[in-house]
Order: C-alpha cells, then structure tokens, then sequence
C-alpha cells in the first residue's frame, strides 16, 4: 500500500453498482468478505477474487482487488492456475451450489484432492438462480422447481460430505445474514493452508425463498443449528441445555441434566483432528433429526500443492546441473559439424 | 576393415526396422539415426507403432516399426518406401511388403519364422519368399536369435536378458552393410544401460557380433556408402516435434523473462509435451497435470492471468473439450498458447495416425465472433522455433495462439542444429506502464490494438476481467450493443494487425512456373521434395507452404494470384482449400486429399502433380 493507513472494508468496494435482487442473501456475505480482508489486513493488490457462473459469481465485480468472472463450473481450475503462478496472492474462489457440485463437480473434488491453498466460497440457496429456477444438485429431493414440476427423483449433494470424501482438510459452514459469524469461518479459512470450503446457507429471494428458513430463522436457530468452536463442548439450544454426544458410532443429541447426563459427557469439538470421521458426521447433521453444525467443523493440516509444487522446483534447481536453456540444449547426444 | 563384394555409392537410403512390439525397434531405430547422423547424414526419421500398448505378439496389428531416411544431401521425409527392410518375425515381413522398393534388402531372423509365428501372420505356406513372391529381393537370412544365444552363452544372462538383445544383433548387421563404425553406439549403450554394466556389455557383444556375421557372408551381398552431407556447421541432436515444442516454451519462457507454466492432460499423441516439461523443473516449469481437458487449459488461462506464461497441450479431442475455455481467453485478451497435435479423427479416430483435419476447428471451433491466431509447424525441427513464435506473438499481442502440430511432426526426428542465443529475438511482455490513476484496462497499443497487461500482486492495478462483454475502454460490463460491436470488430482486428509483424510467404522452386502447389503445417517435407523431383525431371513447379494461417501472412493473396494452377495439399478433405477459397474467391483452387491416417508419399504427390502439369 502507498499509504500505510489500515484498510476499512469499504476500501474494497469496487466502484461497480451492486446488482443483486434486493433481499438477496449474497449482499451480506459480499459484506462478509469485504470485512473478512479488511479484518486481516490483507493488502487489496494482494488478493485475486475468481468466480464462476451463476448470480454469485458477480461479486469479483464489486470488489477493489483483482478478479476474473471465468466460465461455467472453472474458477477452481483457474483459481488453481492463480495460485500455482503465484503464491504470494490470497486467492478467493466464488461459487455456487450449480457452478461447483454440478458443471464444475469434477473440478470442486480434484482442487480439494490437491489441496491448493484457495478460498472457496459456496454460495448454497439450492436453485439455479440467474436461469430463472431450475432444481440444483443441492436441491432437497422431492423439490418443486421449473424443471422438476413433479418433484426431483435425485438425492442432493452434501457439500462437507464431498468435501471430507476427496479428502478436504477445511471445511465450514454460514448462515449468510450472520455475518459474524461468516467473518469468523472466513478469516479462519484464509488461515488455514490449503483448500477451504466454506458453505454458506444462503437465501435466494426470488427463486427459492426461504429455503433454509426453518434453520435460520431468528425464532428457533439456536434450537436447530450448532455452532462448533475447535476445543468447545458441543452445546446448544436457547438455553444452552443440549448437547451431542457419541452413542456407539453415531452422534445422538442429549439434554442436558436429563437421563444422568452432565456437561463432561458432551464431545468436545477437535477441529484439527485428522481423522474425518467425526467431522463427516457433523457436516452430514440435518434438521430435524439434529442440528445443523455451523462454524469450522473441519481444519487440519496437511501438505499443500502450491507451496510443494514450489519446494520441489527449488529442489531440482538446486540439484541438477542444468541451469539454463542452453546446458539443456547441449546435454546429452550432441556432436558437432565442423 | 572387410571388403564388400559390391559397395553401391548411394545419393539417400531408407531403412525400416520392423519387428513385435515387444522387440525394440525404437531402440534400434533411434540408434541407427544417431550414427547416421554423427556420420554426417542428414536424416529424418518416423517411428510407427501398435496403437494398443501389448497387442498379440506375433500379430500384424503388433508389428512396431522404425523407418530411417539418410542421405548426402538434405532429406525432408522419412522416405516413401525402404531400401532396407529388418522384419524379426513373419509379421514383420507381411506388414511391409507394400513398403518396399523393387529389389530391397531384407534381413529376417530365420527362428522366428516357425510355423507358430507364420501362421500368426496369415501365412499359409512354410515358405514367405515364395508365397509373397520375394524372389527378385536380396534377403538376408540370419539366424538372429540363435547367434544372439550363441554370443551370450558365457555371460550366464536369463533367457529375457538375452532375447531382449537381439535387436542388437540385427542392428550390428545393418552397420555393416553400410559401413558404420560402432563405436559412438557403443558408448551410447553404455551411457543408457550405466546402472546395469552387464546388459551394457551384454548388448555391445551381441552388436559386435551382429556386425561380424556381416563380415562373414559378405559374398553376394551388397552393401551402401552414403557420404555425409553438406550441412551448415554448428552443434547438432536428434530432436522430434514434441520435444522440439517443449523446448521452443522454454525458450520464450527464457526470452520474455516469464515462467512458463503447462497446464494440461495425457493425450496421445501430444503427451511426450507434458512429460518433457515436468521433467523441467530445474528451469523452473510449473507443471500442473490437470483433471481433465478443461482443467488443463483454465489453470493455464488463470496462471496467464496471474502473470505466467500459459500454455496447454493436447491432440483434436482435446481441443473440441477447451473449446469454451479459448472463447474465455479471447475475450480477457490473455496470453496463451494451446498446441494441437493432430491425429486422424472424428471422435477417437486413429490416436496413434497422422491427419489435418483440426484445421476449421483450430478457426472456428467456438462460440461467437471468436478470432485467435492459428499457426502450423511444418517438419518436426521447426516445432521449436513456431512454438517459440506461438509464445512471442501470444505474449506481444495478448491473444490465444492455437498452434498446430500432428502425429508425424511429433514423432518424427531431424537432426537440429541448436541454435545460438542471439538467432531468437528477445518477447517484450506489453505490461502497463502507465500510472495506474490514468490506466483503462481494455485501452490499447495504437499499433497491435493490445491491451495492457496489468498483473495481480501490483499495488494500484486492482480490475477485474471476465467473459461476459467488456466496455471498450474500461473493461466493466457492458451490454450495450453499440460496444459490442465495436469490440467484436476490434478483436478481429487486432488478430488481422498481426500480420503486419509475421514473415511473408516464402516462395519456393520456378517463380514462372504455371502450377503452384500449396500446402501448410507437416506436409512440407513431402510436398518439397515431389516439388524437387518434378524439377529434376525438367519441368517447373513451385511451392508455397503455409505456417501461419490466421492470419494469413499480407502476400498470400499476390502470391497466389501469380499462378495459372493452385492445387491445395493437405491430410483432409479440403479444409485449408475452403479457407483461401473463402479469403480469395477469384481464385481457383485444386486440391489433392488424402485421408488415410498416413503422410503423403512423395511418389503419389509427384504423379499427381505431373498430370496437372500434362493438362
Ligand atoms: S435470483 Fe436469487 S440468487 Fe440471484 S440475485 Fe436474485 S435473489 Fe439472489
């Protein structure tokens, strides 16, 4: 920066009018974001926001650092390719529940796989927006949507489950109008090295309105969602009485002070552990059965593409006896005519 | 040094080495065309094999071959038909028949033409010569694989050892009959086999006494002296045009002063691109062997965004799946290079076959109003310098290049005289100098009508690209319909303004000549050197062959128009023929096709042409 003046999340507004419906859930976590960086400090020229196709892969627009809005299903390739050129940018991927489990599914599982050290966004609203309402690979089944007039015949995708299957060592799930909540998985998915994928619950206001209302709504969220913290007993509900606990193999929610159970019997959240098990139990919590978990359920550590795509260059570079063009050209079967 | 019975002084040979996959032909091949070039030959080289990995030993469809071309002065091709043919089994004999010349040399390995072998290769009889009707042929009949056995016997080698070697046996035989020292092969072996000094010497024995049965029957044998050739003096290698590409990347990579990154996905037959440049990392490429086509060529777009060199490789399939992709790269007006080695198609086609039937595709293949340029290596030496030049004009002029190679390119080998640093000129990468207050980030160079590039990472620059429709001048989104046409028209023009910085059409043979034969990418060796044997029978001819083709260089239109009789050459069905005739409709063009998964011959190109020449 020219002036060190700290930056306030304003400075990352891009000059652009914001052209989202108005209600739409995507201003608040555009908002999110824009606090997320001025949060960390991160400089603007620093950060690289790289979209797909769909309503929320608008936003690189409305940001004041560098963007691409790419092509259907892609920004994780591409946001990939960024990071690989260069590591010293904080590359921030915005998707939608069609761009990145249905055209762009086999890119989604592939960038976790690696583990690139990229941000991912999910914007999950369960429809197809900017097309006008079509059923998504998020939709629940049995939804009625344009192109499914009597119901889906599909299971949805559980985006944690996906991601802890190709191997995600990030993952962490919002609310779009909470967003403190949204800044606090979002700074910690830019700490975490590697690929993060941080879902956020959002609510399609023309297309598909209150689809995640029965969770979200001030009214009873504290009874159907949970909010994990890495080292935190899993405790929730308005009165903070219930808890999860571990029955055998499977998760089962508990009262507490009922049935002899106490505040010591309840799970404490290990984000970092890096066996997946309980983390893909969390991820796959459904109302109304359980609440559903919000927050970092999963970051662990593991290798990173970028940086050991890096260290294996300097490696070789430093081993071999090849430096130039020209000791290449020249090694091996060559011979001269005079 | 043993004397032949008769030494037959010979302008150019072409030696075919043919066996079962499994035989190491290629070896064989490869270290023929290497002596042959040390020698001082100059040579060109096509190796041909099974498209299945493993298929039937002993079969026709497993039969892998390597063809050799040398010669005292300058060859283009791996030759039409052989002077020399090696086959180790009944298979090999059958499947090259049709390759011959009248009276070749045939070497055969007497074991392996049991009845087992005989039948598997559709023989009926026990006798091929005269089922075939070899009789007019000087055939060697050397029992290959019990001499080997015999010359191994005191090494105590297991018997996969000792068969593996007795390519060795054949190829020392072959270096007799042309008078070739061993002794740069020798150390060849010796350099590959440095891990296993007892296969190393295993192999030179067997070489040894491959060139000894030679010496041994040499009575009614004739053999070949082929002087070396007038080449221009420098330090020389084989190189095929898939390793020549990789190579040409890195150079630009060198002279523009950007990393080179590849984005890309095993495809035959461009996958020798891929596996060359992840062997490179002591120059720094950044590999990234993607998921699929898609993949491969949208982490090149976005390593071109971030300031990297994008390039992506891959063969017609592959293509059709990046479609989407280049469109992207066309309108963020991104460097980008994109090579196609084609191979006969549609759909899966023939992976292992040559064609140029990728053409209208490389052109048109998108959606919209999607111009790039389209450039066309022509032997496979040159790949190096046109995928350097793909680089400077992508870089210099912010564009996708798509640049085209082909399955004979790829594999086939010259010898390169590594050029010297100044002979490249430096890329000068059109990044933003002005301050960026007075920065639009779609203005352009006056000149090429490039925009600027602006990386990520640079305080002040921050914009945002994208594929939906750009303002002429500030890049936001725009739908206006004016500015839409305006850019679509610019984009087509700044493509056209390039042809004001590639090089004019060459001409090559009679300026006064009535019939111009017309080609582009890999027909060149063939179509050059039937434009040499029509002249050497007197009559005239000339030859234009195209590199770049969008956009064509600026004189191709006076070029063409020069000539009474255009014919059109090319491994399709008249797709380059369509593009001038849709360029230059005044002008008529003929056209010779051929679409069998294999280069011209030079034979059939000259026949055509002198029937025109007679009309
Ligand atoms: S269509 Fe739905 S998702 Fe798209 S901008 Fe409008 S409210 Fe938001």
């Amino acid at each position: 920066m020219a002036d060190n003046k700290k930056l306030a999340f304003l400075d990352y507004k891009s000059d652009q009018n914001v052209r989202w419906c108005p209600g739409c859930g995507n201003h608040a976590i555009l908002n999110a974001l824009q606090k997320t960086l001025a949060e960390l400090e991160l400089p603007k020229e620093k950060v690289a926001v790289i979209s797909g196709i769909g309503c929320s892969s608008r936003l690189p627009y409305y940001m004041d650092t560098y963007g691409f809005h790419t092509i259907h299903g892609r920004a994780s390739v591409i946001a990939s390719g960024v990071k690989v050129a260069n590591p010293r940018l904080s590359v921030w991927q915005i998707t939608g529940d069609g761009d990145a489990l249905a055209i762009g599914g086999n890119h989604f599982i592939h960038a976790i796989r690696r583990n690139v050290d990229i941000n991912v966004i999910l914007f999950n609203n369960q429809i197809y927006g900017l097309t006008k309402g079509q059923y998504s690979p998020t939709s629940k089944r049995g939804f009625i949507s344009k192109t499914s007039p009597y119901g889906t015949i599909e299971y949805p995708f559980r985006p944690g489950e996906l991601t802890i299957g190709a191997r995600g060592y990030f993952f962490a799930r919002t609310i779009d109008k909470e967003i403190k909540l949204s800044v606090e998985v979002m700074k910690a998915a830019a700490r975490h090295e590697g690929t993060s994928i941080v879902e956020v619950l959002q609510n399609c206001v023309i297309y598909n309105d209150n689809t995640h209302q029965e969770i979200t709504d001030k009214r009873f969220k504290d009874d159907r969602t949970i909010i994990l913290e890495h080292g935190k007993p899993m405790v929730f509900g308005k009165d903070r009485n219930m808890g999860l606990v571990l029955d055998g193999t499977k998760l089962r929610v508990v009262t507490i002070g009922e049935g002899g159970i106490t505040e010591k019997d309840i799970l404490v959240h290990d984000a970092h552990s890096e066996d997946p098990t309980i983390h893909l139990k969390l991820a796959d919590m459904e109302y109304p059965d359980f609440p559903v978990a919000l927050g970092v359920i999963r970051d662990a550590e593991a290798p990173v593409y970028d940086q050991c795509a890096a260290e294996q260059i300097e490696e070789i570079r430093n081993k071999s006896k090849i430096k130039t063009f020209h000791d290449l050209v020249t090694s091996g079967e060559v011979w001269e005519v005079k | 040094m043993a004397k032949k019975s008769k030494v037959i002084e010979r302008e150019e040979v072409v030696v075919r080495f043919s066996g079962d996959s499994g035989d190491g032909m290629q070896l064989t091949g490869s270290l023929f065309s290497f002596s042959s070039a040390v020698y001082g030959n100059d040579i060109s080289t096509f190796p041909d094999f099974p498209a299945e990995i493993r298929a039937p030993q002993g079969t026709i469809g497993g039969v892998s071959g390597f063809q050799v071309h040398f010669g005292h002065s300058e060859v283009y091709t791996p030759g039409d038909k052989a002077d020399v043919l090696v086959a180790m089994n009944p298979a090999a004999l059958k499947a090259n028949l049709e390759w011959l010349k009248p009276g070749a040399t045939i070497v055969i390995d007497v074991d392996s033409f049991d009845d087992k072998n005989l039948a598997k290769a559709g023989y009926k009889s026990n006798d091929p010569i005269e089922e075939d009707n070899l009789g007019s042929y000087n055939i060697i009949k050397a029992p290959i694989t019990t001499l080997t056995k015999e010359s191994l016997k005191s090494m105590e080698l297991d018997n996969k050892t000792i068969l593996r070697s007795k390519n060795m046996y054949a190829l020392g035989l072959v270096f007799w009959l042309f008078n070739r020292p061993l002794k740069d092969t020798e150390k060849i072996i010796r350099d590959k086999f440095s891990k296993n000094e007892r296969v190393a010497e295993a192999n030179i024995r067997v070489l040894e006494a491959g060139y000894n049965y030679g010496v041994i029957i040499q009575a009614g044998t004739p053999s070949y002296h082929i002087s070396p050739a007038d080449v221009k003096p420098g330090v020389y290698r084989n190189l095929n045009g898939n390793r020549a590409i990789a190579w040409g990347f890195l150079l630009a990579a060198e002279k523009s002063g950007l990393e080179l990154f590849l984005g890309s996905y095993p495809i035959t037959p461009a996958t020798e691109i891929l596996q060359e440049l992840s062997a490179r990392k002591d120059l720094g490429v950044k590999v990234f062997q993607a998921e699929d086509e898609i993949a491969g060529i949208s982490t090149a777009i976005g390593a071109s965004f971030a300031g990297n060199l994008g390039i992506t490789s891959t063969s017609g399939p592959g293509l059709a799946l990046k479609s989407e992709a280049l469109g992207l790269a066309v309108m963020a007006e991104l460097p980008l290079v994109v090579v196609d080695v084609q191979r006969g198609g549609p759909s899966t086609g023939l992976p292992t076959k040559t064609e140029q039937a990728d053409l209208l595709q490389a052109l048109y293949g998108r959606n919209g109003e999607s111009p790039l340029v389209v450039m066309a290596a022509s032997s496979p030496v040159n790949c190096f310098d046109y995928a350097f030049y793909a680089a400077k004009v992508a870089i210099e002029h912010m564009t996708p290049v798509i640049l085209l190679s082909d399955g004979f390119l790829a594999n086939g080998t010259q010898p390169w005289r590594i050029p010297e640093n100044d002979e490249f000129p430096d890329i000068i990468p059109p990044f933003v100098e002005k301050p960026a207050q007075e920065w639009n980030v779609y203005e352009r160079d006056p000149e090429k009508l490039n925009r600027y590039w602006a990386l990520p990472g640079t305080p002040g620059y921050q914009h945002r690209i994208g594929g939906l429709e750009k303002d002429f001048l500030t890049g936001a989104v725009s739908y206006d319909h004016h500015n839409h046409d305006k850019m679509v028209r610019i984009r087509q023009q700044k493509i056209d303004r390039i042809a004001d910085f590639i090089p004019p059409l060459e001409i090559h043979g009679d300026e006064d000549a009535e019939l111009l034969i017309v080609g582009w990418g890999g027909t060149f060796g063939h179509l050059y050197t039937a434009l040499e044997e029509i002249q050497k029978d007197g009559k005239k001819a000339a030859l234009a062959h195209f590199s770049y083709i969008s956009p064509l260089p600026k004189n191709s239109y006076e070029v063409l128009k020069r000539y009474s009789k255009v014919v059109v050459c090319e491994l399709n069905l008249g797709q380059f023929a369509g593009y001038l005739r849709s360029k230059f409709p005044d002008i008529t063009f003929d056209q010779y096709n051929k679409v069998e998964g294999l280069p011209f011959t030079v034979a059939e190109l000259k026949n055509y042409f002198e029937k025109i020449l007679e009309k």
